[in-house]
């Protein structure tokens, strides 16, 4: 197990966050691919940290998770109150700030 | 006397810019107030011309009065003062300007008694007087410019006078654009004089003391554009196209403007430099070659005219070329002399056909004219007079001053011009005479209740036709029983040929005889009740002026035109318009296209976040 596995792994975990930050319409699953993105930042902080025998990326990743866990109190909040005004979570349905002249 | 001699250019001036005033300030003035004034001033000032003549003649002839008046400009080397010379050339031309002047302002007074703008008329005539005396007085180049683009510009609000009528407003333009032309060739001339002699003079006595120091080919070129502004000045060919048209204006504007005076600052400007043009004779070939074909185009097209001021118009124009031939072969008092004697019948026939048009309500048509004899025999007797000097019959005035021309062109050698001038002499004859009998014979034709003439229209003709017979005297020459007395007064540089009398008495007998053989063919075409005739395919041309003024309309005014709609809808409009929308049609373009990437949708602005953080990284870590 050398720390290339922990890097492709994480590669991985990013790029199935991003694709579905892309293509999902539903806010939760958006929601759920921006968490699962910083996961894997916290992964290759973990890996790093192991990997040069100091303790800063771990730290670093503790601190993470802390504002990993209060960013997902505000997005829920926001969540919850968009689906009580609009009775939706589907983010193509959001486009109050278009510019309807140009499209 | 200095001051006299600036009073004569200056009053004319303080009298215009008083009439104007008076005119403009809405008063009511009596006719009479302004009648004072228009005619108190030319008569000062031909009184103080008087004294100056007499002065001139108490001194040698190389004897110049000055009158420096003030330095106008003072840049270095480049000093120009305001200041008049009288020579005795000038003292010849301002004799006849400020006298023939003073009889067509008392004619004036009478002829525009009717007009509304009375005040304003003598204003702008007072206001011509003044320029003219300027132009001639002049001592320095420049000055004389100036006076040179006065009288420009006085003709123009003369001939353009009833400005009520559109045709009269177009004259007026044609003949100030027109003399724009020959006054491009008069600057272009002056600049090069002054660069060539490099400050050696400004004034004319300077530049023909140091006129050595300019080679021969730089002084082709000045003589050459000077004698282009003074084609535009005296309507030679090519440039005679406004002078027709100008008759336009009042009859007495026509005879002190456009047949006396101002037609006549050509020659006399080409006499001023006559110690430039005698070291060119070839342009004074060409200026007399140009003077020669003005007079016979004159002539021929004179002959095919039906207005009685346009026929005097062509016939001003053939004997501006009679004079140009004499200033042209050097023999500058023979034409001085012309200028002279012609300012005398011309203005009397144009005042005589003035008080015609006058009598017949303002019909101008010789065809409707006819047995005006009867109505009219005192100027059937003046016309007849200026008829007879101008067509070169002895002993009246025109026969001396054409007769010296003439015979200097034959003794010069130059028979073409001599033939030719004697030809236009012929038809001189032929065309005044046929205009005389067309009008004073004939047919009575239905006359609505002729007008009677003033006295004060009348005198003036007697005084003219008095001096159209005498003063031909003052230049006859040994042969004559004279003494050569004016060529002698004006004592010009100039080398006068000798000729035996012999010779001299078959010359004149030649040019007499076609003239008598004019009148004669005349006699016989036209004494004849004649009615207004149709013109073949030929005598059309003639007519239509051999098409001059229609190719200069094709080449100068419709081809500018077409440019003009050219660069309007083609350079303006889509080049360079089409360039400008161009690049505001590119920047909305643009614009749209990043506009329709603002789509408000949420996934999108991520991606761009992160396509944006990613382009950072990659950029950081080429660099670190």
């Amino acid at each position: 197990m050398t720390p290339h596995h922990f890097l492709y792994l994480a590669t991985i975990l990013f790029g199935i966050g991003l694709l579905g930050l892309t293509i999902r319409k539903n806010l939760f699953v958006i929601y759920l691919s921006i968490e699962l993105m910083l996961s894997s930042v916290n992964l290759i902080l973990a890996t790093f940290s192991r990997a040069n025998n100091s303790q800063d990326g771990s730290i670093m990743a503790l601190l993470m998770i802390a504002v990993i866990a209060s960013e997902a109190s505000i997005f829920l909040a926001i969540i919850v109150y968009l689906y009580k005004s609009t009775k939706t979570i589907d983010t193509e349905t959001f486009t109050n700030l278009r510019n309807e002249e140009s499209i | 006397m200095s001051i006299i001699l600036a009073l004569i250019v200056i009053l004319p001036f303080i009298s215009s810019m008083v009439l104007a005033s008076l005119y403009l300030s809405n008063l009511k003035i009596e006719k009479k107030l302004y009648n004072i004034i228009a005619v108190t001033t030319p008569v000062i000032v031909t009184i103080l011309t008087f004294i100056i003549i007499y002065n001139s003649t108490q001194h040698s002839s190389s004897y110049i009065l000055e009158s420096y008046l003030f330095n106008w400009i003072d840049v270095g080397e480049f000093q120009i003062d305001l200041r008049f010379i009288a020579d005795r050339l000038s003292v010849v031309m301002i004799s006849f300007i400020s006298f023939i002047g003073m009889l067509i302002h008392i004619y004036a007074t009478s002829y525009m008694s009717d007009d509304d703008g009375f005040g304003k008329f003598f204003a702008y005539f007072h206001f011509f007087l003044g320029s003219m005396l300027l132009l001639v007085l002049a001592s320095n180049p420049i000055i004389m410019f100036i006076g040179w683009e006065l009288v420009g510009l006085a003709s123009y609000l003369l001939i353009g006078y009833y400005h009520q009528g559109y045709d009269n407003i177009t004259s007026a333009n044609k003949a100030f654009i027109v003399n724009r032309v020959g006054d491009f060739g008069f600057i272009i001339a002056l600049a090069t004089l002054f660069i060539s002699l490099e400050g050696n003079g400004y004034e004319f006595i300077d530049i023909k003391n140091s006129i050595s120091l300019i080679d021969n080919h730089t002084l082709s070129i000045i003589g050459f554009f000077l004698f282009v502004g003074a084609m535009g000045k005296s309507a030679q060919l090519p440039l005679f196209v406004w002078l027709p048209d100008a008759m336009a204006g009042p009859t007495p504007v026509s005879a002190l403007i456009h047949a006396a005076t101002m037609v006549t600052a050509g020659v006399y400007m080409v006499a001023r430099f006559g110690f430039l043009y005698n070291e060119i004779p070839s342009i004074g070939e060409f200026i007399a070659f140009i003077g020669i074909s003005s007079a016979l185009f004159g002539a021929v097209v004179a002959l095919y005219q039906d207005d009685i001021k346009k026929i005097l118009a062509y016939s001003t124009m053939s004997q501006l070329g009679y004079m140009f031939v004499a200033v042209g072969l050097g023999a500058y008092s023979s034409g001085i002399f012309h200028i002279f004697t012609h300012a005398f019948f011309k203005a009397l026939l144009f005042m005589g056909a003035g008080a015609i048009i006058i009598s017949l309500h303002h019909e101008q048509n010789i065809f409707k004219m006819g047995n005006l004899k009867k109505y009219k025999p005192q100027l059937f007797i003046v016309m007849l007079i200026a008829s007879l000097a101008i067509s070169g019959i002895f002993p009246f005035a025109g026969f001396f001053s054409k007769d010296a021309i003439l015979s200097s062109a034959f003794l010069n050698h130059n028979y073409i011009i001599w033939g030719v001038g004697v030809f236009v002499a012929f038809l001189t004859s032929l065309y005044m005479f046929k205009m005389l009998f067309i009008v004073f014979f004939g047919d009575d034709k239905s006359y609505d209740n002729i007008k009677s003439l003033d006295k004060t229209l009348i005198y003036p003709l007697y005084i003219l036709a008095f001096g159209s017979i005498v003063v031909g005297f003052l230049g006859a020459n040994e042969a004559y029983g004279g003494s050569n007395s004016f060529s002698s007064f004006l004592a010009l540089d100039e080398h006068i040929q000798h000729s035996s009398h012999k010779l001299e008495y078959i010359l004149a007998l030649i040019s007499m005889s076609v003239s008598l053989l004019g009148i004669f063919l005349a006699y016989r075409l036209y004494f004849l009740p004649s009615q207004e005739k149709s013109y073949n395919k030929f005598e059309q041309i003639i007519v239509d002026r051999f098409y001059i003024d229609r190719v200069y309309n094709i080449i100068f005014i419709k081809g500018l035109r077409r440019v003009a709609i050219f660069f309007n809808n083609i350079v303006d409009n889509k080049i360079v318009d089409g360039f400008i929308d161009g690049i505001s049609q590119l920047y909305l373009q643009v614009a749209y296209n990043f506009a329709s990437s603002q789509s408000a949708n949420v996934r999108y602005y991520a991606l761009y976040m992160i396509g944006g953080v990613s382009l950072i990284s990659l950029y950081l870590l080429t660099i670190l």
